[in-house]
């Protein structure tokens, strides 16, 4: 039982979403989660002007509730599951995270720095927030998927694009993680 | 009752996630620092469990929940847009600690600064529409 309160190995945790992917082929669906961004813009009735969100969104209703089931579950996992142990990373990179100035995990899931609630009041926090979103948004449509439609769903399909699409995210994260983050902390 | 399928499975997606701490700006930033293994772990593991049952999906032909045969589709045509699109993408993660799932689970665990990122995000998803046309795929 207390296994459950910890955190989950990375053995378990991935055979786990190996079988989410695989329930919803069962579904005969598939599992993708960035074209629910997509279906949100596409129900404003943002279609009528931008033909690319010109489609019946309804056919997508299913991925909606599988993101409601998702905040669900990270409510639950959060408020209910959570342990003084969790989000035990390597101390060089805790070491490495002082010098940049962001705090250490100590059980929390992300850093006060960036998602504490008084960022509201620092217009660069805002902003990081805001750009990264749009980099995700942007990025994943362009590349039709983000890490369960390409990594996990088209990878395990033997998708050359997808392996190219995993390969770009980790230009991109290595990038940023390595030379972009120390100019902006 | 057909819906409610859709939930249960979201809703253990979230938990997984959550658990594994996938959703934590942390992991992404020490896989990124390749100062872990776990998160290489997870993506591997989900990756074989995944190939296997495709391979049994396809060999056996496994109808779905409603008896239909299962066709798992090909991505779309294209080259640059997954080079590009990608790194993008990976920009993103890495900055923000998030991909489009763990938006929603942190969201829906009350952290809400995570707003802004699925704010920027819609924004993001727009703009890619209104500009598609006018970028190499």
């Amino acid at each position: 039982m207390e296994n459950l309160f910890q955190t989950w190995p990375w053995y378990i945790s991935g055979f786990l979403i190996g079988m989410t992917m695989l329930a919803l082929i069962f579904f005969g669906k598939a599992f993708g989660m960035s074209s629910n961004l997509s279906t949100l813009c596409s129900m404003t009735g943002i279609g009528n002007r931008v033909p690319f969100f010109n489609y019946d969104w309804k056919l997508h209703r299913w991925n909606l509730i599988v993101v409601l089931g998702a905040m669900l579950g990270g409510y639950i996992a959060v408020h209910f599951m959570s342990d003084a142990s969790n989000v035990a990373i390597n101390p060089k990179t805790i070491a490495q995270l002082a010098q940049l100035g962001i705090d250490a995990p100590n059980g929390k899931l992300l850093p006060n720095t960036l998602f504490g609630n008084d960022i509201f009041q620092s217009p660069k926090m805002i902003l990081i927030l805001i750009i990264g979103g749009i980099l995700i948004g942007f990025g994943t449509r362009y590349a039709s998927g983000c890490t369960s439609g390409h990594a996990i769903s088209g990878l395990s399909n033997f998708q050359i694009k997808s392996l190219k699409a995993v390969i770009g995210f980790f230009i991109g994260g290595l990038i940023m993680s390595h030379f972009i983050l120390p100019l902006i902390f | 009752m057909k819906a409610l399928k859709y939930l249960l499975v979201g809703f253990f997606f979230g938990i997984v996630l959550t658990k594994s701490e996938a959703v934590s700006w942390y992991r992404i930033y020490e896989m990124f620092q390749f100062q872990s293994f776990h998160m290489y772990g997870i993506i591997m593991v989900a990756v074989i469990t995944g190939a296997i049952g495709i391979q049994i999906i396809k060999r056996k032909k496994i109808k779905d929940i409603k008896g239909l045969p299962i066709a798992i589709l090909d991505k779309e045509p294209g080259s640059t847009r997954f080079w590009i699109g990608g790194i993008i993408f990976g920009l993103g993660w890495a900055l923000v600690g998030s991909c489009p799932g763990p938006i929603f689970i942190l969201l829906g665990a009350g952290f809400l600064p995570v707003i802004l990122i699925l704010f920027g995000a819609l924004f993001g998803t727009f703009l890619y529409g209104l500009v598609r046309d006018k970028l190499p795929h």
